[in-house]
């Protein structure tokens, strides 16, 4: 079999007395929808920053492409290929939404280097256009000129969808994209992420548990800091040890 | 705040101030007022100063007590080029500025990794310890500072009139203004007005946001070197007070006054804050009280600036 595309292993992270992460052995498989569950406090939050490279773990190591990453920077990652969301929406509230994805176009490393001081920036049509594709992707064409502060909850969240994928990553690290919206919106998000998945790799954490099991192709469970379980969506219904710490018996 | 964004108007307005500026010295001299000729090159070195430190402070959201290092190292460093035989402009002013920005470089290496009061302390504590080394080098004048023996020439011609310098300050304070427009609206300026808008978020795009800082921080230096060196120049002398925390107080209540983040803030709180000094101090011993009056005013009523209240958008 293939190298999977994120590797990591033996992951470990302790604040002060908590041990947010301990030990964690986990894969992304290239092309995969992988789902990460757990409850509240469970870790999962604290294991994306672990893989975006906003944090450093005590212990392990992440691999990514091929290539050993526990060592790069945030930045130097994204340009590896990996791009995060936030759980709690994370975008340039002044601005407008076209200028927020433009700046993550800007930022690739194929659009060249931002140390460019003389010609203005909005006169650079291509990067531009391209920020506009990304924003009718994600069905947010119409407000490109509005403020980003102004925007809906939802759009927000479909706004931080369209930054992550101007950085035109090889995997997408979703961190409960479907958080505060509507039903509506939460279905618009989930068939957004389908049609996304056929480019990206995606690492999805989500409580929505119809969102999970329509999308995943495999799903890990995180209790504790530890991962309890990794299988397929059939298997994790049935297995008891989830049901009981996460699903409730009911399940 | 969003991205800087010129006012409509505010190229109209600046060709005016331009011309005027330019109209100026001549009216001065034919109404026998020459001195102010003096006062106005003064007012407008401290304007570029002040804009320098606009440039680190509004456009790139770095808070440093520091910024007089970097204008009085400029002072001192021209002092020391001349006094070295270097007294031509084209020359010893690149010298200046490069020296400015490189010490600004490495003052920004270190301080630049820590935030919020942490970067206030440390930037007071390095232009501190910038004082007390040429306060402490006998050769360099010690508390007396550092005299020039003339001014510096540009191209070979003579800058010691005092219309031909004020027209070399008008100079470099205009091509500053203008640089530093074209730069909020090109990619580097909206790198560092993201960055200060949300760090993180800027990381998380994929942007090196230390190297970004520090280009900001350096270039400030550099410039703030360009504003010391014409200040030694005009006055003949590098003087310690330059490098003193209390001067980067004011270069920093001008860019407040004036407007944070705006083009033109340290120009109008440069101007409003001496011509206060200048018309308190003629009226009145306790002229402090009155100056400190009149800045309570302007920022219970103009909290965003002077510059704020015309409309530009803020950087
Ligand atoms: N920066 C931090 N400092 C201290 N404790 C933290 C920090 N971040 C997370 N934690 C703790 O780590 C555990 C996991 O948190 P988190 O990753 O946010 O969980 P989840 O996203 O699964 O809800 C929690 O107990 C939380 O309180
Ligand atoms: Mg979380």
């Amino acid at each position: 079999m293939a190298e999977p595309l994120l590797a990591v292993t033996g992951l470990s992270r302790a604040f002060g007395g908590v041990q947010a992460l301990a030990g964690i052995d986990f894969s992304v498989d290239a092309g995969e929808i992988h789902a990460l569950i757990g409850p509240n406090g469970a870790g999962k939050t604290t294991f994306i920053h672990h893989v975006s490279g906003a944090l450093r773990p005590d212990a392990g190591s992440i691999r990514f492409a091929g290539a050993d990453v526990t060592r790069r920077s945030m930045h130097q990652r994204v340009h590896a290929g990996i791009a995060r969301s936030y759980q709690i929406t994370n975008v340039f509230s002044r601005l407008s939404l076209v200028d927020n994805v433009a700046l993550a176009v800007q930022g690739r490393r194929d659009s060249g280097t931002s140390f460019r001081f003389w010609r203005p920036a909005a006169s650079e049509a291509g990067v531009f256009a391209e920020a506009a594709g990304y924003l009718r992707q994600v069905g947010l064409a119409d407000l490109a000129a509005r403020p980003a502060g102004e925007l809906a909850h939802g759009e927000q969240r479909a706004l931080e969808l369209a930054m992550a994928l101007a950085t035109r990553p090889q995997l997408l690290l979703l961190d409960e994209p479907m958080a505060g919206t509507g039903p509506e919106e939460a279905e618009r998000m989930v068939d957004l992420i389908e049609h996304l998945a056929r480019h990206v790799t995606i690492l999805l954490v989500e409580h929505d548990m119809d969102a999970v099991f329509r999308l995943a192709d495999r799903i890990s469970v995180l209790v504790g800091g530890r991962l309890v379980f990794t299988g397929e969506p059939e298997a994790v219904r049935r297995h008891p040890e989830v049901r009981r710490a996460y699903l409730g018996d009911g399940a | 705040m969003g991205f800087y964004q010129p006012a409509p108007y505010q190229k109209a307005a600046a060709r005016l101030l331009l011309a005027a500026l330019v109209a100026l010295p001549f009216a001065l001299e034919a109404a026998g007022q020459g001195f102010y000729i003096g006062l106005v090159s003064r007012i407008m070195i401290f304007a570029l100063a002040a804009t320098s430190l606009n440039l680190v402070l509004g456009f790139g959201g770095l808070f440093s007590l520091g910024h007089a290092a970097f204008f009085g190292a400029g002072a001192y460093a021209s002092a020391i080029l001349m006094a070295a035989g270097v007294g031509e402009a084209f020359v010893a002013w690149p010298a200046v500025m490069a020296a400015a920005g490189l010490l600004a470089l490495a003052v920004g290496a270190i301080s630049l990794r820590t935030r919020g009061v942490y970067f206030i302390m440390i930037t007071l504590a390095f232009a501190q310890m910038v004082y007390y080394l040429f306060v402490s080098a006998r050769a360099w004048g010690g508390d007396d500072g550092l005299p020039l023996a003339g001014r510096a020439s540009l191209a070979g011609l003579g800058l010691g009139g005092d219309r031909a310098f004020y027209f070399v300050v008008l100079g470099c304070l205009a091509l500053t203004l203008f640089g530093l427009g074209r730069l909020a609206q090109a990619r580097f300026g909206r790198v560092v007005q993201a960055i200060r808008e949300n760090e993180a978020r800027m990381e998380a795009l994929g942007y090196p946001v230390f190297r970004y800082r520090l280009a900001c921080f350096a270039l400030g230096g550099a410039l703030a070197g360009l504003a010391g060196a014409l200040l030694a120049n005009l006055t003949g002398l590098a003087s310690p007070s330059l490098l003193q925390w209390t001067q980067s107080g004011t270069l920093l209540v001008m860019v407040i006054i004036g407007g944070v983040g705006t083009l033109y803030g340290g120009v109008v709180g440069a101007v409003v804050l001496l011509l206060l000094e200048e018309a308190l101090a003629g009226l009145t011993l306790h002229w402090h009280i009155g100056l400190g009056g009149l800045l309570l005013v302007i920022v219970l009523f103009a909290p965003r600036g002077i510059a704020a209240l015309f409309g530009g958008r803020r950087g």
